[in-house]
This record gives C-alpha cells, structure tokens and sequence, in this order.
C-alpha cells in the first residue's frame, strides 16, 4: 500500500490491504489482531507504524521521494491467506472505472491474472 | 470471470483488453496488489471464488485452454532461429502447463459448485496459498515504490526498489518479468539494469519449475 502519510484512513487501509478495523482489532474475516490504543490517530484514522507493527507488515521508507509503502501482512500464518474468505479487491477497469470484487457476491468468481508481457 | 492484467503500464494491456472486447469485468493492477492478496507470483494464475464469497481454490496456474503460440513452440525447427533466440525457445519448451486439465477442473466446479471434487476446505486453501515471510512481504513493499515513481516519471528511481524487490523475493516472476519487460521489451534479456534475466533465470531454476504442477 502506497503511503503519502503515516496517517491513513481506516476504510481506505481495509481496501487496500484486506484488513477491516473492528472494535476487536484488525480482522480478516474472522482472524482478528488486537491492536493498541496507538493505532487509533482519529476518528476512523490510523497510525500506520502501530498497525504495521502489530500485523507484521514491513514498511519502507524512501525518503528521497516522501513515500513509504506498506507490504502484507506477516504475523498470522506464514501464508499469502490468513483465511480463505476472498478480501475485498479494489481496482479500476480498463475504463478507468472502480471495479469492487464485492459487487459479485452471489456468483461464482474465476479470478484470472494475466499480463502483456 | 474477472480478469486481472498485471501491468505497471497500462497502456500496455489496453490494446489486447480492446482486442478481446470482454464481457466480464476486466481490471487493470499496476501495483501488482493481487500478488499481495491472493498470493500470485506468476501469470496466468487464478483464483476460485464461491457464492458466498469463499475461496475454493487458491492462486494457481491458470491456463485457459491450449494457446496457438506457446504450441508452436514446439514444432519450430530451431536451426532455423538465430542462436540466442533458439537457446530461449529450447529452454521455453520445458515448461509445463496442463490447459486441458484446467478447464475440466474448472468446468466440473462450474456445475457442481462445492460438491466438486475441486473445491477445497477452507483450511486446504489457506494451506496451499503461498508461503509469505517477511521477505516477500517487503518484496512487495519495494515494487509499489518502484511502481510509484515509475509511474509518477522516475524511472530510473524505481529500477533500485525493483532490483531488491527481486532480490527478497526471486520466484515472483510478476515483479521480474515487468521490470525486465521495460528495459528489454519483448525478450527480457539481460541488461545493466538487472542481476538477472528471463532466460538465466528460468534455466537457473529448470524451466519445468516455472510452473508448479497443477494438483488437483
């Protein structure tokens, strides 16, 4: 997740990483990581170190351009998935367009990756 | 079906997406967020996902049926290549795919939903997603950076985060082949820019490793 800020919008963090906030911490589905009071900047904002550290996220700074980026999370399993419940994906179509996976529950779902190179 | 091209430029996929004219949903990951969430390294790949949301198979290779140009792979008499494109095209024969047995798979789930003998547990799906560390999550941290400032008209600026992002995380052939591609295009040969390339890469490793066999 690329980051302009070590603040980020709790909705915005869940979309992009799959990690919802939930009174009980940050949960995928129903695996659910406490989180300190730390991590909590605002209403609905977060402190991404906190987070970070708590998931076992790493976070890389390069400093020269005023960016960091968030990688996934490591702490649960050992495994890409932490559960087998599909997290949110959220992506533009080749229009441009805001493409939610959500929007297709109720249907079976091949998700293929390609590439032009 | 949902379709994903994997391309830090996007221009780059438009042309074969237009050629298609898809009816299904067909998305463009610049950041390679599907590698992060669903565990991808490699194209194509796919994921199954059920009614309720479930995934019922995590990320594989996915060839959707038999594909007239790797096919012809095999038949071309490579004396007739000049040299470094036949060594290429010797070492690409080894892959293996398995294409018809993909779409059988595919289309038994598609009648029988979770009563396929495809459709895993939750539990054997969570067991066959990739193993993740903290390498290849900061693997992944590196090629948005890289993607960013490439994006943003810095080059040259990303080529350092896609180097070390190779570097933690050597079997994402997402993140080699995409950068490779822009320094290289179309052979991906090897360059300053990078310690490695397709060719000696993929021999490094047996070519017949590229793809993990399909289990059913």
């Amino acid at each position: 997740m690329l980051l302009e800020s070590l603040d980020v919008d709790a909705g915005v963090f869940a979309d992009r990483t799959g990690w919802q906030v939930k009174p009980e911490g940050a949960c995928w589905a129903d695996v659910c990581v406490p989180l300190p009071p730390t991590a909590h900047t605002g209403a609905g904002t977060l402190d991404v170190p906190s987070v970070a550290d708590r998931l076992g996220m790493p976070l890389v700074h390069d400093e020269a351009h005023g960016v960091w980026a968030l990688g996934p999370a490591t702490v649960v399993n050992g495994r890409a998935l932490p559960s087998a419940v599909a997290p949110e994906l959220v992506l533009p179509d080749s229009n441009g367009n805001e493409f939610r996976l959500s929007s297709l529950r109720g249907t079976k779902v091949v998700l293929v990756a390609w590439a032009s190179w | 079906m949902v379709t994903v091209a994997l391309d830090v430029d996007p221009d780059a996929a438009r042309p074969y997406i237009e050629g298609a004219r898809p009816d299904h949903p067909s998305l463009v990951d610049q950041a390679h967020v599907v590698d992060e969430l669903f565990g991808m390294v490699n194209v194509p790949n796919g994921v199954w996902i059920d009614e309720q949301g479930v995934i019922v198979r995590p990320a594989e290779p996915a060839h959707p049926g038999r594909n007239e140009v790797t096919e012809s792979f095999r038949t071309i008499d490579v004396s007739t290549l000049p040299p470094d494109v036949a060594e290429v095209l010797v070492e690409a024969r080894k892959i293996r795919t398995d294409p018809d047995g993909y779409v059988a798979m595919l289309r038994d789930w598609v009648e029988h939903g979770r009563d396929s003998r495809y459709a895993l547990s939750p539990d054997e799906v969570v067991r066959r997603s990739r193993p993740r560390g903290l390498a290849e999550a900061t693997a992944a941290a590196h090629f948005e950076l890289g993607e960013h400032l490439h994006t943003t008209g810095d080059h040259a600026a990303a080529i350092p985060h896609w180097r070390e992002a190779h570097r933690l995380d050597p079997v994402n052939w997402t993140y080699k082949r995409n950068a490779w591609e822009f320094e290289d295009p179309g052979r991906q040969g090897r360059t300053a820019a990078y310690d490695g390339c397709w060719f000696e890469d993929v021999k490094r490793i047996g070519a017949e490793n590229y793809y993990p066999p399909l289990v059913p």
